[in-house]
C-alpha cells in the first residue's frame, strides 16, 4: 500500500475573532475530525502542525513546530491565514511568540511562513479584504494578506475564502481542490481571487425570496414576509452561493430567518456597505440592471 | 527564583501570554499579557447605532451570541423599546444564546482543556471495533501526530481504557457541539455570527417544524450532557482531586445574570432572569445584590492614561499610553465596588445556589456528595469546570421548556424609532461571564461604545490599589511540580475558559526585563 502523503499545514490566527475556526469546526462533510485524524483526499492527509485554538502543546514547543516545518518542508506546507494583517506600529499590535528577548509580529511570521509556503489560503474576509478590523478609522494598519504579500514582494498564490465567518464548504472545498488537482489554473479564481466554484453567483440571484422582488413585495419591518431590499438587503451585490449550500449542515441561512444578507464576503464589509439596515443605494443596484421599481 | 513564560497559552480563544515566577517549586507570582488589538470600540464610532449588534459580535467568533444579545439589550433600553419585546421574541433570544451555552461549554470541556488531562496517544494500543478510534489509532501509526504533539508530559493519570473512552467523546463532542450550532441555526440564521437577535426582538416568526427540529436536537445534546459529559467531568475529578485544591482565585464572584423569564421588567438588574444578578463572597456565601453603578475600570498598571483610570464604563475612555511605568498589561482592570471578582460559570452557580435557585443547588449539592467534596472545593480549577457542566445541565433543561412554550405564527418583533440621542446599557452573561455593553448616541449615530467582557474581569492585571486580578490571584501559590512542565499552570488558566479577543484592546512591543529562564 503507498504509503499516505503528509501534507503539513500551519494556521495562524492574525487580527481576527477565531470565527472562521470555529466555523471550520462545523463542517459536516468531511467532519473536522476526518480533516484532522482521516486521509482528507485518497493517499493525503492534512497534518496540522499549528493552530492555537486546537493543538494540545503551549509556548515554545509549539514555535519550534513552526520553525521546523519551515525548514523541512518549505515550498511545500500550505499556510492559513485567518485574520488581517496589523501592520502599524511595525505591526506591534499583533504578536505571537518571542524569539531571544524579541516579542514576533503576527506580520513577521505571515511574511516569512508566507514566502516559503506552496500555497496560502487566506481564511475570512479579515484576511482576504481586511473585514471588521481594518473597518475606519482602521486603527490597527490591518490589511488583506494579499495586500501584505504585495507591499512585501511575496509571490505566493493566495486563495481568498472569504466570508464573515467562511462557510466550512469553501474551506474545505478550495483545500480538498489543491490536494486533487494542485493549485488553481487562470479562471479558476475571479478578480478577487476567490475559487468562482462558490463566490461565483449573487445571492439575489438564487434567493426564496426573489420572487418578491419581482413583484415588487418588500418586507417593511424585520420579522415580515417579502423581499428585505428596503431592510438593507445587500444579497443583490453579494457573490456567494449561500442560498443554495445552506449553513450550518444545511440547516438555515441569514436570509432564511428573515435577515437581510450583510455582504459578509465582498470587500465592502463592513464599510461600504454599511448602514446594514439601510436600503442600497440606486447608483449600486443599477451596477447590477435591476431595480425594485421596475422589477428584476 | 526562576520564571516561566508561556506563549502562546492555546485552546484558549485568542492570544494571551502568562508569565508565573516560581520559587522553591511554588508560584509567587503571576502576570498575564493578551497579545493582540483590534480596536474594535473605536472602529464603532460614527457609525449606525443598529450596526453595533453586528460588529460586537465579531468580537469573538466563540462567544458571538454573548455580544449579540449585550449589544442588543444596550440598543433596547437606548431605543427605548425594553420592556415591549414580545414573549415569542424573548424565549427566541434566550434559545440562540442558551445554544450558544451548550456549544460553547461542552467545546471547552473537550477540545480546550481535556487535552490537559487525556492522554490522546493511548489509543495506540486499541483493539475493538469503534470506527472513531480505529481512525485516531491509524493516525497515531502513520506517526504524524500533529495538532496532539508536542505537549507538555509527565501527568497523564487516566487509565488507558478511561483515556481511550475519552478520547471516544471528544470525537462524539465534535459533533455534538456542531449540532448545538445546527440548532442556534434554526432561529439565528447562521452560527457564528448569527443574524437573528435584534433590537425589538427577533427576526423571524416560529413555525412548527423549527420547535420539533430544535426541540429534537436538544434532547440529543441533553441526553450527552446527562450521560457523557457530566460522567467525564466527574471522572476527570476523581483522578485530578488534588485540582480542587489549586487555582483558588480571588474568592468574590459576580453575575450580571442571564436567560430573561420576563420581557416587561426595563431594569435589568431586577428583571427575573433564570440564572439571577448578584455578588457573592467565598468567605460567607451570601448574596448581595448587584448595583450598577459600582463597576469602574482602573489602569494603574496597563498602558493606558492614569486619567482615563475608576471611570464607569458609560463614561469609558480608551487613551493608550504606550510604555507607561509600572504598566504590564493592555487590559484594564475591572472592579466592583473596588474589590477584584471572578466571573463566569462558577459565579453564576454560586450567586443561584446562594439565593436559593432550586435547581442549582440540587445539582451542584449532588455533585459535591458524588464527589465527597466540600462547598469550598468549587473554588478551584476543577470546581470551575463542574460548574460549568452542572450549568450546561440546567441550562439544556430549561430550554427544553422554553421551546415549548413558542407560538407558531405570533409576533416576535416590536417596531421602536432611531433616536438622535440617547444613552443604553445592556448587562447580560455570555458563556464565559459578565458581559456589559454601554452605548452613547449622538446625532443618530454612536459617539460612545463601551465594552466590559467576562475576560477583562478575570485576565485583569494589578489595580490602582496593587491587587492582582483572577486569575493571576488563582496562579498564586500554585505548585509546579516540573518547571519544563508547568501543567498546573495551564490547567488553571484554562478553568477560566480565557478569551482574548474580546478582552484586549492594546498591545504594543515592550522591553522585558525580568527573565531569567524560560520554558516552552
Amino acid at each position: 500500500m503507498a504509503k499516505t502523503q503528509e501534507r503539513p499545514v500551519i494556521w495562524l490566527q492574525a487580527a481576527g475573532c477565531s470565527g472562521c475556526s470555529v466555523s471550520v469546526l462545523n463542517s459536516v462533510s468531511p467532519k473536522i475530525q476526518n480533516v484532522l485524524v482521516d486521509e482528507v483526499v485518497p493517499g493525503q492527509h492534512v497534518s496540522l502542525r499549528f493552530h492555537p485554538t486546537v493543538m494540545a502543546g503551549s509556548g515554545e514547543m509549539t514555535l519550534e513546530v513552526i520553525e521546523e516545518t519551515k525548514q523541512q518542508s518549505a515550498g511545500a506546507y500550505f499556510l492559513v491565514v485567518e485574520g488581517a494583517v496589523p501592520t502599524a506600529s511595525g505591526g506591534g499590535y499583533g504578536t505571537l511568540g518571542e524569539r531571544g528577548d524579541r516579542e514576533l509580529t503576527i506580520a513577521e511570521q505571515v511574511e516569512d511562513l508566507g514566502r516559503k509556503a506552496a500555497a496560502v489560503i487566506a481564511l475570512g474576509t479579515c484576511a482576504a479584504f481586511g473585514g471588521i478590523p481594518a473597518g475606519k478609522p482602521n486603527p490597527t494598519g490591518c490589511v488583506s494578506v494579499k495586500a501584505f504579500f504585495d507591499s512585501k514582494g511575496v509571490a505566493t498564490p493566495v486563495i481568498n475564502v472569504p466570508g464573515c465567518p467562511p462557510h466550512p464548504d469553501w474551506f474545505v472545498g478550495a483545500l480538498a481542490s489543491v490536494l486533487l488537482t494542485g493549485l488553481p489554473k487562470p479562471g479558476d479564481l475571479d478578480a478577487l481571487l476567490r475559487p468562482k466554484a462558490f463566490y461565483g453567483p449573487l445571492v439575489h440571484e438564487h434567493c426564496p425570496r426573489r420572487a418578491y422582488f419581482d413583484e415588487g413585495k418588500f418586507a417593511k419591518k424585520l420579522s415580515d414576509p417579502g423581499c428585505l431590499l428596503e431592510l438593507g438587503c445587500k444579497g443583490p451585490v453579494t457573490h456567494a452561493d449561500c442560498s443554495l449550500r445552506l449553513w450550518n449542515g444545511g440547516v438555515n441561512w441569514c436570509i432564511g430567518v428573515g435577515s437581510p444578507c450583510h455582504g459578509c464576503v465582498e470587500p465592502g464589509f463592513p464599510d461600504v456597505l454599511a448602514p446594514l439596515y439601510e436600503k442600497l443605494d440606486e447608483a449600486t443596484l443599477a451596477n447590477i440592471g435591476a431595480s425594485p421599481e421596475k422589477g428584476g | 527564583m526562576g520564571k516561566i513564560v508561556i506563549d502562546p497559552i492555546t485552546r484558549i480563544e485568542g492570544h494571551l501570554k502568562i508569565e508565573v515566577i516560581v520559587d522553591d517549586g511554588e508560584v509567587k507570582e503571576a502576570r498575564s499579557s493578551g497579545t493582540l488589538f483590534r480596536g474594535l470600540e473605536l472602529i464603532l464610532k460614527g457609525r449606525d447605532p443598529r450596526d453595533a449588534q453586528r460588529i460586537t459580535q465579531r468580537i469573538c467568533g466563540v462567544c458571538p451570541t454573548g455580544h449579540a444579545m449585550a449589544s442588543t439589550l444596550n440598543l433596547d433600553s437606548a431605543f427605548g423599546v425594553d420592556g415591549k419585546i414580545p414573549e415569542n421574541g424573548r424565549i427566541i433570544r434566550n434559545l440562540i444564546l442558551g445554544s450558544n451555552y451548550l456549544q460553547s461549554h461542552i467545546l471547552h470541556f473537550y477540545h480546550l482543556a481535556a487535552l490537559d488531562y487525556v492522554d490522546v496517544t493511548a489509543v495506540a494500543g486499541y483493539e475493538g471495533s469503534d470506527p472513531g478510534l480505529n481512525s485516531v489509532k491509524r493516525f497515531i501509526e502513520r506517526g504524524e501526530l500533529g495538532p496532539f504533539v508536542p505537549r507538555y508530559e509527565g501527568d497523564y493519570r487516566l487509565s488507558p481504557e478511561t483515556n481511550r473512552q475519552a478520547v471516544a467523546h471528544y470525537l462524539q463532542a465534535l459533533d455534538i457541539r456542531r449540532k448545538a450550532h445546527e440548532m442556534l441555526a434554526l432561529f439565528g440564521g447562521k452560527m457564528p455570527h448569527n443574524v437573528g437577535i435584534v433590537p425589538g426582538g427577533v427576526t423571524e416568526v416560529p413555525t412548527v417544524d423549527k420547535i420539533a427540529a430544535f426541540l429534537w436536537r436538544l434532547n440529543e445534546i441533553r441526553s450527552f450532557i446527562d450521560t457523557v459529559y457530566i460522567p467525564d467531568v466527574i471522572a476527570v475529578a476523581t483522578a485530578y482531586a488534588d485540582h480542587f485544591q489549586i487555582g483558588r482565585g480571588c474568592g468574590r464572584f459576580l453575575s450580571y445574570g442571564v436567560f430573561d423569564l420576563d420581557g416587561s421588567e426595563t431594569n435589568l438588574v431586577k428583571r427575573k432572569r433564570l440564572l439571577p444578578s448578584g455578588t457573592v463572597a467565598a468567605d460567607d456565601l451570601q448574596p448581595k445584590d448587584l448595583e450598577p453603578a459600582k463597576i469602574h475600570e482602573e489602569v494603574r498598571h496597563s498602558w493606558y492614561a492614569d486619567s482615563s483610570s475608576g471611570r464607569h464604563p458609560s463614561q469609558g475612555e480608551t487613551s493608550p499610553q504606550l510604555g507607561k511605568d509600572g504598566a504590564y498589561s493592555w487590559l484594564k482592570s475591572p472592579r466592583y465596588d473596588g474589590q477584584v471578582h471572578e466571573v463566569g460559570p462558577l459565579a453564576r452557580m454560586l450567586v443561584a445556589y446562594v439565593r436559593g435557585n432550586e435547581t442549582a443547588k440540587s445539582l451542584v449539592d449532588g455533585a459535591l456528595s458524588a464527589l465527597e467534596a466540600p462547598v469550598t472545593a468549587l473554588f478551584s480549577a476543577l470546581g470551575r469546570h463542574a460548574a460549568r457542566a452542572l450549568e450546561t445541565k440546567l441550562v439544556a433543561d430549561a430550554m427544553a421548556g422554553w421551546v415549548l412554550q413558542l407560538k407558531p405564527g405570533e409576533p416576535v418583533y416590536a417596531e421602536y424609532e432611531l433616536p438622535d440621542e440617547a444613552e443604553g446599557m445592556g448587562l447580560t452573561e455570555a458563556a464565559r461571564g459578565a458581559l456589559g455593553h454601554w452605548i452613547s448616541i449622538k446625532d443618530g449615530r454612536i459617539a460612545n461604545y463601551q465594552c466590559v467582557v467576562p475576560t477583562t474581569w478575570n485576565a485583569s492585571p494589578r489595580d490602582d490599589r496593587d491587587q492582582p486580578g483572577p486569575i493571576e490571584q488563582a496562579l498564586q501559590g500554585t505548585k509546579v511540580k516540573d518547571e519544563s512542565n508547568p501543567f498546573e499552570v495551564v490547567r488553571v488558566v484554562r478553568s477560566f475558559d480565557p478569551c482574548l479577543a474580546c478582552a484586549v484592546h492594546l498591545i504594543t512591543p515592550k522591553g522585558r526585563s525580568l527573565g531569567e529562564f524560560r520554558v516552552s
